[in-house]
């Protein structure tokens, strides 16, 4: 970490995008993550997505627990609100941001011990609600903050710092979220930015509950030989199942493709997704096959990337509970308060 | 034998079994005096439980429109024989026991100093309806009958409920309508008149007869709440689904048929109260609604919005603890729990409604207070208010009001170059203004999180910051004084060196107990208290007098902790009297406890006039 302000001047060679602002519009506060921490990638990735997709910053509420991963959402996009709630509750919190405001995007930041362990429940049932979110789940199979306790992420077998095996089963965040009915799972590597950028993008895009589970390797505590979230470990054993080239048209992309090489799906807001197919048969829409897919070769000990659901049906929260397009908190008295004449008429009900 | 002889005043108790479709003719019943102008207090007593178990309906019936519950029953209608013995124990003496004689019952089932009216409910039900479900509802209709005949009760006031009551299913109103008729034409046959009557009368005014959740949930969809989120747990739950209702009646969009709310059944209470802080945290009213189990789930929430400085209304209904405890049995025993829930040095704003029109006013006023101050407001009803239907000033509501937003910084005063801190005291009351994310794109925006920050919102773990937000807090809790509902103090017709504290369901018992001190010469003033922090008239009253009871329904004099510990007063002045059994309050308990207490305190100062 470093201790030096960053200056105020932009270069000028710094290109606004069609918003006006410039990549370094989207930055925050310098981070106090170790050196080479996986998260600061992470960041880095948002704050690109976000730039490259136009986002106006202050339209951006984001919102996480409690962590290493849970701080960086002072990193990035520093003309957002933002709110580092309680630990594991960051779902709950988006959810009723959301519900008061539906027209933010709402980026909700969590680690493996606020996802996996304390918070299991908020995760599982934002996801069955179809919250508009995207969810980063910052995944390092560590407790980092408390120095270096294993996180229910970790694989079992797989040995800490000191050395001791875990010996419990890890939850697989991806397929728990395809479970419990996530419209949009993903899984990246912070240290493949190719990758991470458009998942990151496709998820901002995408309308109802968006998972990316992020590999990111904690450089203090869990990077060493036998772990599973190493930068070597995982870099060996990526297996992506397709690579996105996000396309922000609304029209049909005609690019030359081999036939069955790729998958195009377009998004609720009229985007196009174009899927590189890695894995040939693998299709995306397909949750079942998805997630036999995922287990399988999470058998052999890789690490399953990409986009491996999407809902092109999907809907949200708000479209579940029917409610107004203007957001709850520019509602006043005229359009929620019943008045003095019904309530006449209703004390008269009740003699 | 003795008979009991009363007009519109006594106690009558149903004693049924959970499930057997008692409920609604009771009601039937309690309306029916209502309409003829005499004010009924009925409470259910109803077990953890959904079929099977006992139940009961205690329905007093008093001219003068006390509504407390009053202790002991002159009338029993006992159909429930697993508790036959416990109810025909409970009969005043010169009681009635009114009970189906279809099985005779052996002389040692009764008591001698007590009138005995059989009617054979079944038999009657069996030769007339062939439906076993039929033969249980209309036993229910028939036994209101014959005591509508017993009481000199006006059938048309029955008949005209029933016919408002099956409005649209007419099907179903013929039915009924014979049922009523034939359990009034077996009473007039059969039966001996008895000394209890209902007469007509007047007493009942403009008064509306509505439970506290039904009123606290119309307050929360006046007062603007559009988020609810909660989780089930007795005895809070029929206030998220009088919501639901009354959103669906109030707030559909009549164009679009859109909702302007939105009501989320949580996970858990961590949850429930996680959406509320975020809903707050973005300008939107929001409340919860649950019981004690529950808070104790959400107090590391409450903390944090404590500290970060959120608006949310909690809507405590509470109930006996923990667990499983006594979920159907009423309580107030959350208030030091509330008044300091969660870690670090936290104090939050409590609102005590006395009754259904209050909870009205409370529901609405504790969402301007939680906007107004930023802070978690807890409206401390309980389940005797909140599941019991009462008789209550009808609501009221001007159309001239507007929503105390409190103070939201908006883009155009940030343009204007106003200074904004979101922790940063600008008007010496404690209070910061806020922003609402998104409202300006390069002013205003802050991050939130506990109390690591400075007064600009800023990552700070100096001492000097969280001191000055800290102290602020207590500032901000002492502008809180004035801002919440004001005590109520009622003063005895002669000056009075005693004085009565009380607050909430304590209320209908005693104002009755006032009017029997007055009555009684007994004098003493008494203040109810609306809410916390306590204003200066609390500790006002307790120095003007020298012995002050403070009357409460829990076991370790909360309110009476909270007055010594926030006010400094002397333990001494201030002496409890407690009520914490489960049922609520009554009456005769302040009346004895108190009328006992005084004679006590005035001997001691007989002894200490001697000695000195």
């Amino acid at each position: 970490m470093t201790y030096i302000a960053k200056p105020k001047l932009h270069h000028p060679a710094l290109q606004p995008n069609k918003v006006g602002f410039t990549r370094r519009d989207y930055e925050g506060k310098i981070s106090t993550l170790c050196a080479g921490c996986g998260h600061d990638s992470i960041s880095s990735a948002v704050i690109q997505a976000c730039w490259e997709m136009n986002i106006e910053p202050h339209r951006v509420a984001k919102l996480s627990g409690i962590g290493c991963s849970s701080k960086t959402p002072d990193y990035f996009l520093g003309n957002s609100h933002g709110f580092n709630t309680v630990h594991g509750r960051m779902p709950s919190v988006l959810t009723g941001a959301n519900l008061a405001n539906r027209d933010l995007l709402y980026l909700g930041v969590s680690g493996d011990g606020d996802s996996a362990s304390i918070g299991l429940g908020q995760f599982a049932h934002a996801m069955r609600r179809g919250v508009n979110m995207v969810y980063l789940l910052e995944n390092n199979g560590v407790y980092g903050l408390t120095k270096g306790q294993f996180s229910a992420t970790a694989d079992k077998g797989s040995a800490s710092k000191k050395g001791v095996a875990n010996s419990d089963a890890p939850i697989d965040t991806v397929s728990l979220a395809l479970i419990m009915g996530a419209t949009f799972v993903g899984r990246s590597f912070s240290g493949d930015k190719e990758q991470l950028v458009p998942l990151i993008k496709a998820a901002i895009g995408h309308r109802g509950a968006a998972f990316i589970d992020i590999v990111s390797p904690c450089v203090a505590f869990n990077n060493h030989a036998g772990s599973t979230k190493s930068y070597d470990y995982v870099r060996e054993h990526n297996e992506a199942v397709n690579r996105i080239d996000f396309i922000q048209s609304r029209r049909e992309i005609t690019a030359d493709y081999k036939p069955g090489a790729t998958v195009d799906i377009q998004q609720h807001d009229g985007t196009w997704l174009r899927l590189r197919k890695v894995h040939p048969e693998y299709d995306p829409t397909d949750k079942v096959a998805a997630m036999n897919h995922i287990q399988q070769h999470q058998a052999r000990g890789e690490v399953v990337t990409g986009l491996l659901y999407y809902d092109p049906d999907s809907n949200d929260m708000h479209a579940n509970l029917n409610t107004v397009a203007q957001p709850f908190n520019r509602l006043d008295e005229q359009a929620l308060c019943p008045g003095a004449a019904q309530l006449a008429k209703l004390n008269d009900s009740l003699r | 034998m003795k008979q009991l002889s009363a007009t519109n005043d006594f106690v009558i108790k149903f004693a049924n079994i959970n499930g057997s479709g008692s409920a609604s003719a009771n009601e039937l019943f309690a309306k029916a005096i209502l309409r003829m102008g005499v004010p009924v207090s009925p409470r259910n007593i109803f077990p953890s439980n959904i079929q099977g178990l006992p139940t009961w309906y205690e329905v007093r019936v008093n001219e003068h429109g006390w509504l407390g519950r009053r202790g002991g029953v002159d009338m029993m209608v006992a159909m429930n024989p697993q508790t036959w013995d416990a109810d025909v124990r409970e009969i005043e003496p010169g009681g009635y026991l009114f009970y189906d004689n279809s099985k005779p019952l052996p002389a040692s089932k009764f008591r001698d100093d007590i009138n005995v009216i059989g009617m054979p409910l079944t038999q009657l039900c069996n030769a007339t309806y062939s439906e076993p479900r039929q033969r249980q509802l209309f036993k229910n209709i028939i036994y209101i009958g014959a005591l509508s005949v017993l009481l000199d009760m006006d059938p048309e006031a029955i008949a005209q409920l029933i016919a408002e009551q099956y409005k649209g299913k007419e099907k179903l109103l013929a039915p009924n309508l014979n049922a009523l008729k034939l359990g009034r034409d077996y009473a007039t046959d059969n039966l001996q008149p008895i000394g209890l009557r209902v007469q007509r009368a007047d007493n009942v005014g403009d008064r509306i007869f509505i439970d506290g959740n039904s009123a606290a949930a119309l307050g929360c969809v006046y007062g603007g709440a559009t988020v609810c989120a909660w989780y089930p747990i007795t005895p809070s739950s029929s206030v998220a689904e009088a919501f639901q209702r009354y959103c669906a009646k109030f707030r559909v969009d009549p164009d679009t048929k859109q909702n302007r709310y939105a009501i989320v059944q949580a996970e858990d209470e961590l949850a429930s109260i996680g959406m509320v802080i975020g809903a707050g945290w973005n300008g939107a009213r929001a409340f919860t609604a649950t019981s004690g189990p529950g808070v104790s789930l959400m107090t590391e929430f409450i903390g944090l919005a404590y500290f970060a400085e959120i608006p949310m209304t909690i809507i405590n209904v509470q109930r006996g603890g923990p667990s499983t405890g006594m979920p159907t049995r009423t309580q107030q025993a959350d208030v030091l729990a509330c008044a300091y829930a969660s870690h670090g040095d936290t104090k939050h704003v409590l609102l005590f409604p006395e009754d259904p029109h209050e909870c009205f006013e409370h529901g609405a006023v504790a969402l301007d207070l939680a906007d107004r101050l930023q802070t978690p407001v807890f409206v401390m009803t309980d389940l005797d208010i909140g599941m019991n239907q009462r008789l209550t000033a009808p609501f009221q509501w001007d159309d001239s009001r507007r929503y105390d937003r409190g103070k939201v910084m908006t883009a155009e005063m940030l343009d204007e170059g106003r200074e904004f801190g979101r922790y940063l005291d600008v008007d010496g009351d404690g209070i910061p203004f806020r922003t609402y994310p998104g409202s300006h794109p390069d002013k205003g925006s802050y991050f939130t999180r506990g109390t690591t920050k400075n007064a600009y919102a800023t990552y700070s773990e100096q001492g000097p910051d969280y001191i000055y937000n800290v102290q602020r807090l207590l500032r901000k809790f002492e502008t809180a004084k004035n801002l919440v509902p004001q005590p109520v103090l009622q003063e005895a017709s002669k000056t009075t060196r005693f004085g009565v504290i009380y607050y909430g369901s304590t209320s209908p018992a005693m104002s009755e107990a006032f009017a029997s001190f007055e009555a009684n010469g007994h004098h003493v003033d008494t203040l109810r208290i609306r809410a916390f922090p306590f204003s200066d008239a609390v500790s006002d009253f307790i120095l003007n007098h020298e012995h002050v009871f403070v009357v409460e329904q829990n076991r370790d004099a909360q309110l009476r902790t909270l007055i010594v510990n926030e006010l400094g007063i002397d333990p001494a002045r201030v002496i409890p009297l407690l009520h914490f059994d489960g049922t609520p309050i009554t009456a005769r308990f302040i009346t004895r406890e108190i009328e006992e207490l005084m004679q006590a305190l005035n001997a001691q100062t007989l002894r200490q006039d001697k000695v000195a």
